[in-house]
């Protein structure tokens, strides 16, 4: 029995010297959400490099920034939403990078050149833009299904059957919109009014969670969750709940935008680098957009050729311009606050 | 566990009451049904977790085939073999001397030593980061490693110590009247007398270590995704018959070693193992 | 060989203890005492805490800043710890009450079966908490197995919602923690001479009365043992609620890891960290007290 023992020591050992050695390889670590990497795009770029990628995933904006300041300093590429860049910005958490000096920087839509959130284009390279909403699976529904007033007091039909998002970044702008209120509100009366809403919700709600709809959408453990465009679509095509809708509320629709950054202190500076290059190449970046079902930030004309053609006409993505879409914006600390503290009270 | 427990079979056949053997039935398919569930569906061919089509090991092959999941299998292994075998070698020494007559702060030892039993393990996991984080300590690989020591050391120290309070000292008398030093005492007489005691204790350091989740995922860094890590990552995307693959292999392991533990501590006969 | 060890015995005493004692300490004890630090301090919006000092954490725990800041009574939290303290009681109660005939059952069997029964309590609690609690998700889920064949009798026509909420924590719970209620009872009922049974049925006491006047108090150290076993470790938990709860309940474990992660408020996890301890602490005093007593009785 002992010999066993040492048997397994041995092979365990051994395991260790052979991982120790792969450790000398080029590496990146890569910090991305989740279900939002294609698996192909990154074997190739493994292959093309020599670059071995390192894959851990998150759920929200508000969890990778949470791990970054509370000293996970190994990764090479994270992928926040602009709000949050203007924060991490602010913050001295990311690295600067010569982006517009890159050889597919060109690919870029122009309109996307030099954001906002990112005017002299030093730190972050686009990756997918999209809107935050809800859908509902038509099967059996009875409703309109184009205002917000259908997730936040759902009908009967679909009570206790509603997923929301755990995360106050992506629910309490959808609040604030539906209750006709400022967007960044510091007013205490209207985030009363946010907390109400949130609360008289609460008893319809199932589960609050940002990564399970799919599955639970799919068993058809919920009818409404909160979504994404490209997510919701891919629910549609990819996981057989066909009649799924993505509700564009007539009250209006977030609207965000993904980047890669490198996070200070990053392990593999170079190899992000050329992850980041990688990534704006007219194919490839075409790829992600197959994959995820969201718009691409790239050139409409230069990723034409390689782009499902589908996804042009998808429902999801093509919004009524009746329909007024609201860009997150980084709010005040005060607000930030105001926000974690209706949210922590909304999720007891 | 507790195996050493005196065989009085004057017991059997007293008390008895019929429907008990009813009731303990229904336990033990309670306490495997889901397991056996679990077992059962990850050969399933159907791509849904819950209706069995045909007999398939695709998933195995796929599972394993999945570069990700080998990462976090080595990821796992290295951490629980360091871990173990620090803990293991700590334990012993502190073993060695808290058996050796009492002293003066020796209950405040064992209270220390006991202490990452008693505290609960979201406590130990936010205490931990936090710290990280003070001390500028990388998170990564190394900062599981060093966690996973501080709550292997009880595991692994128990069945030594109760092992060496077990363990006949004639031997070690006989040893040192030959004029042997402490040392030649130590190396030749008590550690190979000890050795199930400490197999015993590395098998349970290693038990813990392989299936710690929370500490894990508050102290993870970036490439360091251990497999309870990647399970529940995979979990949180739904129920999918590639999750059942994984922790049947997984659930096999933890019963490989459960079992040996267990052989392993029978043969210490007048040891007292609780847990 | 020429390594020697230190004659002193103190020095040896200190060497050979220092390893584990060194490690615990710092990576344990300093840490625990560390947040108990920062539950004192202002946090930071982005993570972590700011210099100074404030109160504003352990006040939070049992007033509230109304949003515009006026200070109310608010019983949010304390509710939150109750209901993970009745959680972890209702769930110490149902291990207790499926446990203890298993236990009963497993003394009376001949020695080798007893123990391998023993063997098969242990093993699933060295099983991996996480596929115990996702393995419920097969059994309780939409068209999981309880539904499956119910369905398809027509028994029932719509989904039996038993997925998400506090009955699958508390069968996740009670799954999780249970082979600790049984082993402490089953190591105290093995130490019962079962011919004071036989006298007292012999005296004509009905079976109740045995129980009670006999058994009972003779494995009262077991059972109590236990309870604050499974108690506290059910207390503790993190995983049951949040893979079998939906995140909907939450319990002290998860609002103590919201603060560390998307909540980020590092000052106020620490005071909920401290008064989880506390209730471990208070619960460990009953089971050394408990502990105590039992050694006392053996003698």
């Amino acid at each position: 029995m002992f010999t066993n023992v040492k048997k397994k020591a041995g092979i365990i050992a051994a395991a260790a010297l052979f991982s120790s050695a792969t450790f000398a390889a080029e590496e990146l670590n890569l910090y991305n959400w989740v279900d939002y990497t294609p698996d192909d795009l990154i074997a190739q770029f493994e292959t093309e490099t020599g670059i071995k990628v390192n894959l851990d995933t998150y759920d929200s904006n508000e969890t990778l920034l949470a791990k970054l300041k509370s000293g996970a300093t190994g990764y090479d590429i994270v992928v926040p939403s602009q709000n949050f860049v203007t924060i991490m910005i602010s913050e001295g958490m990311l690295e600067k990078a010569n982006i517009k000096g890159m050889s597919n920087y060109k690919n870029v839509d122009k309109r996307w050149q030099s954001p906002p959130w990112d005017p002299t284009q030093e730190y972050t390279i686009p990756y997918q833009m999209g809107t935050t909403s809800f859908s509902i699976n038509m099967d059996g529904y009875d409703g309109p299904a184009n205002s917000l007033k259908e997730f936040f007091e759902p009908n009967d039909s679909v009570s206790g059957k509603i997923q929301v998002f755990r995360t106050p970044d992506e629910v309490i702008p959808l609040a604030l919109m539906y209750l006709g209120h400022e967007q960044c509100n510091e007013n205490p009366k209207d985030m009363k009014e946010v907390q109400a809403l949130l609360l008289k919700q609460k008893p319809h709600v199932k589960v609050y969670n940002s990564e399970t709809m799919v599955a639970n959408l799919a068993s058809g453990e919920i009818m409404v969750s909160s979504q994404w465009d490209g997510y919701s679509m891919k629910t549609r095509l990819r996981d057989g709940v066909t009649q799924l809708k993505y509700v564009h509320p007539k009250e209006g629709i977030i609207g965000w935008f993904d980047s890669l950054v490198i996070p200070k202190g990053a392990p593999n500076k170079a190899n992000a680098e050329k992850f980041m290059n990688f990534m704006m190449d007219a194919k490839n970046g075409a790829s992600i957009s197959n994959f995820n079902r969201y718009a691409s930030p790239l050139d409409a004309t230069a990723i034409a050729a390689f782009i499902d053609p589908e996804l042009g006409k998808a429902p999801e993505i093509n919004i009524d311009s009746s329909v007024p879409v609201h860009f997150s914006e980084t709010c005040s600390g005060k607000s930030i606050k105001l926000y974690d503290r209706v949210w922590t009270k909304v999720l007891l | 566990m507790a195996s050493n427990i005196g065989r009085s079979s004057s017991n059997t056949n007293k008390g008895r009451i019929p429907w008990l053997k009813w009731w303990a039935c229904i336990f033990f398919v309670y306490l495997y049904g889901p397991i056996a569930v679990l077992i059962a569906f990850s050969f399933n061919d159907n791509r849904i977790a819950q209706v069995w089509t045909e007999f398939s090991t695709k998933w195995y092959v796929k599972a394993f085939s999945n570069e990700a999941i080998q990462n976090a299998i080595i990821n796992s292994l290295i951490v629980a073999a360091v871990a173990t075998v620090c803990a293991t070698l700590f334990a012993t020494m502190a073993a060695l001397i808290l058996s050796k007559g009492m002293f003066k702060g020796q209950t405040l030892c064992l209270g220390i030593i006991s202490l990452p039993l008693l505290v609960p393990e979201i406590a130990t996991a936010v205490a931990t980061l936090s710290f990280f984080a003070a001390i500028n300590f990388p998170l990564g690989l190394t900062s599981i490693i060093v966690a996973h020591i501080v709550f292997c050391i009880p595991f692994a120290f128990m069945p030594i110590r109760a092992r060496l309070a077990g363990m006949d000292e004639t031997l070690q008398e006989a040893g040192r009247d030959l004029y042997a030093n402490d040392i030649k005492v130590l190396w030749h007489i008590v550690l190979p007398q000890l050795k199930p005691g400490i197999f015993a204790g590395g098998i349970l350091a290693f038990i813990i270590s392989i299936d710690d989740f929370i500490i894990s995922l508050m102290v993870a860094g970036a490439g360091a995704t251990t497999l309870p890590l990647y399970i529940y990552g995979m979990i949180r995307l739904g129920v999918s018959p590639e999750i059942n693959a994984v922790s049947t292999v997984l659930f096999l392991v933890s019963l490989t070693l459960v079992a040996t533990y267990w052989f392993i501590s029978k043969k210490n006969e007048g040891s007292n193992y609780v847990h | 060989m020429e390594i020697k060890l230190p004659a002193n015995p103190i020095t040896r005493r200190w060497l050979g203890l220092s390893p584990a004692l060194i490690t615990i300490f710092i990576f344990m004890v300093l840490p625990i005492a560390l947040l108990g630090v920062y539950s004192f301090k202002p946090a930071d919006s982005y993570g972590g805490v700011e210099a100074g000092f404030s109160l504003d954490a352990w006040i939070q725990l049992f007033f509230d800043r109304d949003l515009d800041d006026t200070l109310i009574f608010d019983s949010i939290y304390l509710q939150i710890i109750w209901r993970s303290v009745m959680l972890a009681a209702i769930g110490t109660t149902l291990s207790f009450l499926v446990g203890f005939p298993v236990a009963w059952y497993i003394v009376q069997q001949p020695p080798e079966r007893r123990d391998i029964l023993l063997l098969l309590v242990t093993i699933p609690f060295w099983t991996n908490l996480l596929i115990r609690a996702y393995s419920w998700i097969l059994i309780l889920g939409k068209n999981g197995m309880i539904e499956q064949p119910l369905l398809a009798m027509g028994l029932i026509d719509d989904s039996l919602e038993m997925m998400y909420g506090n009955m699958a924590i508390g069968v996740g719970l009670v799954y999780s923690y249970i082979p600790l209620m049984i082993l402490p009872i089953y190591a105290s009922l093995e130490k019962i001479d079962f011919g004071l049974v036989e006298a007292a049925h012999d005296l004509y006491a009905d079976r109740w009365a045995v129980i009670q006047r006999i058994v009972m108090p003779l494995c009262l150290p077991g059972i109590i043992a236990g309870c604050i076993l499974v108690f506290v470790l059910s207390l503790g938990d993190f995983i049951s609620p949040s893979i079998l709860g939906g995140g909907k309940k939450m319990m002290l474990s998860n609002l103590i890891q919201f603060q560390f992660s998307s909540a980020r408020n590092w000052p106020f996890g620490g005071a909920l960290t401290m008064l989880l301890l506390m209730l471990v602490a208070f619960g460990s005093y009953f089971y050394i007290k408990a502990s105590r007593k039992s050694a006392y009785l053996e003698k």
